[in-house]
């Protein structure tokens, strides 16, 4: 038993996932540059020196390398595949949606892209194009599965679920979640460390944790939000509202059950996320939500998410742009009234 | 055309495969055309001696990739013509099930990647079954298909470049046939060989006579060979024309009449027939004896590839991944 923070976490698992099986490597910008950053968070610092020929450091072009990962994959290797920003994903986009993620459909079942997508989110300071929470954008591509860990528990085992697994896994890591250190250390970080276990675990896929019990609201939200959530869940608390947060920790697919029984619990739930409201994460779920529980459901749903505009840069926009703990307390306090 | 240095059976092997593309292609063009075939395609009549000479040079583990216009590399590398026209035909006996169609053919058994009908974005997949071989330092090959228009694409770059700096056995085969969709390709293209552009990723460029199998043959065969060495990717252009339009109905107005005229005239099957005929290296009547047999062999698919089994409706939900959940 360890304490790890993400970026740590993560690079222990791509450690041994590397040790454990030749077929795995690592593909991305500035990854392994002796002297470098080991990528734009830490996470591959240093693997360079353990797996040389498996570190490849890429120019910087992220359609050519995602397509690369992806060609590879096909032949049998195992790439972990990361952008600097997930922003840069929209430069990979016709590589991931048109290739990674429909090949083993467009081949009849008979292709496998075993790879993996890593990409760093969050609204940190950085103004419109290192800001957006890319996960929002692949909602509705069939063919991959989206994994957003929140502490660093689940980080390791979800990269060790999504290196093994067969299939295109896209994991959104969030920036002020990393606990990077050194020159690469986030302002207003949040301790998202967790107490490894020694033993060879794994998060399996499409399956949720209930961070908190409760019985009065249920709240949603992964990342940086679920961190919120659980803060505004104990203020709930302190004000007699007795709410319940839940982890997805898997997007796609999505753990419809988990929030089923909680849902019938509460009756009320909301969720939270950091991307705008238009056509969100939340716009989803609680669709979904609707459709399929509306005989438990005491009052309409709420998304809280950011407003309908771009990511700001100045602070005091910024933080308008995010929802905060004190913005979930009032949402679940109008719905419960 | 090159002095005899090849068998006979190795000619007439070349014939057979140019002859079964272009009966193949023909064929559904018309069946395309008598509203029997769903979808849409896009065809390789006049092409045939690039797919042919270079999957020739190849060996049955080597890979291709292609594009939107992929019956004739895959009738080339060996996919079989029955699931090819089964899955034109949307039949669950088809290569890809009928989940792919026309613009996604393949066949990984056979090493062909499912075509790609993005333009340029199949350069990035052989690109990464090369880096595949050559990490796990196997002697094997990965060949690009495309046509001129996806060398102005950023995935062209991309990729080249990283086939370069990272010396990947892959040839990046450039069919030029002078339209990209209909827009000619001087109006897009500054220089004048595509193959120069090789120079800007330090490795050969070369341009031949696409038309010629032959040609095409030994400029494969020199650039997988230096691949198979370790030396890195070649920029192949192969000078060719498509004697079809674009896609299914596309008379193909924007081709002067001149051009087409000199185009027929130089198309790869007939030149080469001349080729084989005119050098007393066969006969006429063992030609059209295979143009014949190939005759049979389509018609028998066709009526085959007619009576096999739609998929389900719901099949559309299978095969996405492996992992179900």
């Amino acid at each position: 038993m360890k304490r790890l923070g993400i970026a740590e976490a993560l690079r222990e698992g791509i450690r041994q996932e590397m040790a454990r099986d030749e077929r795995v490597f690592c593909i991305g910008e500035d990854i392994a540059i002796p002297g470098g950053w080991g990528g734009a968070f830490t996470v591959t610092l240093g693997l360079e020196k353990d797996f040389p020929d498996r570190m490849l450091n890429t120019p910087i072009a992220e359609n050519g390398f995602m397509g690369i990962a992806c060609g590879a994959a096909m032949m049998g290797l195992r790439p972990i595949a990361d952008v600097q920003y997930s922003d840069f994903l929209f430069c990979a986009m016709d590589q991931v949606c048109n290739n990674v993620a429909k090949m083993r459909y467009m081949s009849g079942g008979k292709a496998k892209v075993p790879m993996v997508i890593r990409a760093p989110v969050g609204v940190t300071g950085r103004g419109s194009q290192h800001a957006q929470n890319m996960e929002t954008f692949f909602m509705p591509l069939q063919g991959v599965r989206i994994a957003c860990p929140a502490t660093a528990y689940d980080a390791l085992g979800i990269l060790r679920t999504a290196v093994r697994s067969d299939d295109p896994i896209m994991i959104f890591e969030h920036k002020l979640l990393y606990g990077s250190k050194g020159a690469r250390a986030e302002s207003g970080a949040f301790d998202a460390s967790s107490d490894i276990p020694d033993e060879d675990y794994t998060v399996p896929i499409g399956k949720a944790v209930v961070r908190k019990e409760g019985k009065d609201i249920t709240i949603i939200g992964t990342l940086l939000m679920m961190h919120r959530a659980l803060q505004a869940a104990e203020q709930l608390e302190k004000q007699g509202i007795s709410a319940e947060v839940i982890d997805p920790r898997w997007l796609v697919p999505f753990d419809l059950e988990t929030v089923r029984k909680s849902v019938r619990k509460t009756g009320a739930v909301m969720t939270v996320e950091e991307s705008a409201k238009q056509g969100g994460i939340g716009a989803e779920i609680v669709a979904t939500i609707v459709e399929e529980m509306s005989d438990d459901l005491k009052a309409p749903p709420i998304r809280l998410a950011a407003p309908n505009t771009v990511v700001p840069f100045a602070p005091p926009m910024e933080k308008f742009y995010i929802p905060q703990v004190e913005d979930i307390v009032d949402a679940a306090k109008k719905l419960l009234n | 055309m090159s002095d005899n240095k090849y068998s006979l059976e190795f000619l007439l092997e070349m014939y057979r495969k140019m002859v079964l593309i272009r009966q193949f292609e023909d064929r559904v063009k018309f069946l395309f055309l008598e509203g029997i075939m769903p979808g849409t395609i896009h065809q390789c009549q006049g092409q045939e001696a690039s797919a042919v000479g270079v999957c020739m040079a190849l060996n049955e583990d080597d890979v291709i990739t292609s594009t939107h216009r992929p019956h004739g590399h895959a009738i080339a590398k060996g996919v079989s013509i029955q699931s090819m026209m089964d899955e034109l035909f949307g039949k669950i006996t088809g290569c890809c099930k009928g989940k792919g169609g026309s613009m996604h053919i393949g066949d990984l058994d056979k090493g062909m990647i499912p075509a790609v009908a993005i333009v340029g974005g199949n350069i990035p997949l052989a690109t990464g079954a090369a880096l595949a071989f050559k990490m796990r330092k196997e002697k094997r090959v990965a060949v690009s298909f495309m046509g001129d228009g996806a060398t102005n694409e950023g995935a062209f770059h991309e990729a080249v470049n990283m086939g370069a700096i990272w010396n990947l056995p892959v040839l990046y085969v450039v069919e030029n046939n002078l339209y990209g969709a209909s827009t000619p390709v001087g109006m897009v293209v500054r220089t004048k060989n595509i193959s120069d552009r090789a120079a800007i990723y330090d490795i050969p460029g070369v341009t031949v006579d696409g038309n010629d199998p032959i040609a095409v043959y030994e400029a494969a065969q020199e650039a997988v060979a230096r691949a198979r060495r370790g030396e890195g990717p070649t920029l192949l252009e192969l000078m060719t024309y498509r004697i079809t339009g674009h896609s299914r109905r596309d008379p193909a107005l924007y081709q002067p009449k001149d051009e087409k005229q000199r185009a027929k005239e130089n198309e790869p099957i007939g030149r080469f027939r001349k080729y084989l005929v005119g050098n007393d290296l066969t006969s006429a009547d063992v030609l059209d004896k295979i143009d014949a047999e190939i005759e049979e062999e389509i018609e028998k698919v066709v009526v085959q590839a007619q009576k096999a089994a739609d998929p389900k409706p719901e099949d559309a939900l299978e095969d996405m991944f492996v992992e179900s959940i």
